[in-house]
């Protein structure tokens, strides 16, 4: 699946933050998103995931095709991993759960309340529900927060997985995650004139 | 859909999952009334319909911000909306756990709760029928009331607010129907119309709450 960004404006709160933005991204290619805070990374993958509108441009190959994982992990802490992981696994309209058990090393955590677990481990089990939505776009919003560096591995391994079965990847990410085959968009150089967006877009 | 719903049931009767909230509130009410009456059981066999269903009415209230406050505040509900699920299916599935979990104690408790007001014996069939029609009507409204207010902290006040005057219409005629079934009377045409509440809230009101929690999550 190719996704495709053209011209693409983007607001917050009424003002306009990143203009212009275009990518391309072919199956089984990585992209990541640089630039400082509050440069729009979050609200440019909020918006490819579809849960907020552009104000401008186009995006095409996002319907039905996006998995997003954003600051909060989605997780019910009164229930267990697995019955985490089979919830969303069943949202999707799947039920294997193992591979992505297996990937973020939670077999151990399996019948653990989410809720006891720790933040890394929470982050791991946020990142494992990806792999059971099967949808080929992941669309990552800081994924590696309070993962240690061994969890990263995990992580980074899940990913080239994912792209070596055709998927591909955005995220947005500050730390270097040696993901040398990913391309980098530095979000800077589209930063948005300072003006009010033409509308909020919360009236989208 | 149906894990949907199967979660949101597993979360219900989990530590604090609230489920039985509602009921234990129901039931002090309806208690406290006759304390607050006194030992007049010709008054009380008068006011138990309306007590009955002001204090059904008012348990459902208790519980609305739970139904979808917990799953905005974790991140849930941003990862369903890019769900293959329909928005519109989530919250009528989201509001039917809510009944579920609440509405239809409430219908089981309230010929119980009958005895202790002393309701008229023609009363009893007709306080379980007004109720289980017109429940429903209560959840989805109220999670119309929770889908507007998600977002805000502390929301709970102003979605009482906001929901309790759209509950009048229901309690009007719920009322109606477990009083004059007590009095002996007909009730087509209030039941009639309580069920009609019921039915458009279910069939309309989805589509209301979806737009607006897609609009709440931006």
């Amino acid at each position: 699946m190719v996704l495709t960004v053209t011209d693409l404006e983007i607001s917050r709160g009424g003002r306009a933050v990143l203009e212009g933005v275009h990518f391309t991204l072919l199956p089984g290619a990585a992209l990541i998103l640089r630039g400082p805070n509050g440069v729009g990374k979050t609200t440019l993958l909020r918006t490819v995931a579809g849960l907020q509108p552009a104000s401008g441009g186009h995006i095409s190959g996002a319907d039905d095709t996006i998995a997003y994982a954003g600051h909060s992990d989605g997780l019910k802490s009164m229930l267990t991993v697995t019955e985490n992981l089979d919830f969303w696994a069943s949202v999707f309209g799947r039920s294997d759960i193992g591979a992505a058990l297996d990937a973020f090393d939670l077999r151990g955590l399996a019948s653990r309340l989410a809720g006891n677990l720790s933040a890394g481990q929470k982050r791991r089990l946020g990142l494992a529900r990806l792999m059971v939505t099967g949808r080929p776009v992941w669309v990552l919003d800081e994924p590696t927060v309070s993962l240690d560096a061994a969890s990263v591995g995990l992580f980074v391994a899940a990913v080239r997985g994912h792209l070596g079965q055709g998927g591909s990847a955005i995220l947005a990410t500050h730390i270097d995650l040696g993901l040398q085959e990913a391309a980098v968009l530095d979000l800077s150089v589209f930063r948005a004139s300072p003006r009010a967006a033409q509308a909020d877009e919360a009236f989208l | 859909m149906r894990a949907l719903l199967a979660r949101d049931l597993r979360l219900a009767v989990r530590a604090g999952g609230g489920f039985g909230l509602g009921l234990a509130f129901f039931l002090i009410v309806t208690v406290l009334v006759p304390f607050g009456v006194g030992p007049q059981t010709a008054l009380l066999t008068r006011i138990a319909p309306g007590v009955l269903w002001i204090g059904a009415l008012l348990a459902c209230l208790l519980s609305l911000d739970r139904i979808l406050a917990l799953d905005w505040e974790d991140g849930t509900l941003d990862l369903l909306a890019t769900a293959p699920l329909p928005m519109e299916g989530i919250v009528s599935v989201k509001a039917l756990a809510h009944w579920i979990t609440t509405g239809l104690p409430l219908v089981l408790a309230a010929p119980l709760l009958g005895v202790l007001l002393n309701l008229a014996p023609g009363g009893f069939l007709w306080i379980i029928v007004s109720l289980a029609v017109g429940t429903p009507a209560l959840s989805v409204i109220g999670t119309f009331g929770a889908a507007l207010t998600i977002g805000l902290k502390r929301g709970g006040l102003l979605l009482s607010l906001l929901v309790l005057p759209l509950y009048v219409p229901t309690l009007i005629f719920g009322a109606e129907v477990a009083r004059r079934g007590a009095d002996g009377l007909g009730v087509g045409a209030p039941l009639m119309l309580l069920a009609g509440i019921s039915l458009g809230a279910v069939a309309l009101l989805p589509f209301a709450s979806a737009a607006v929690l897609r609009i709440n999550l931006r």
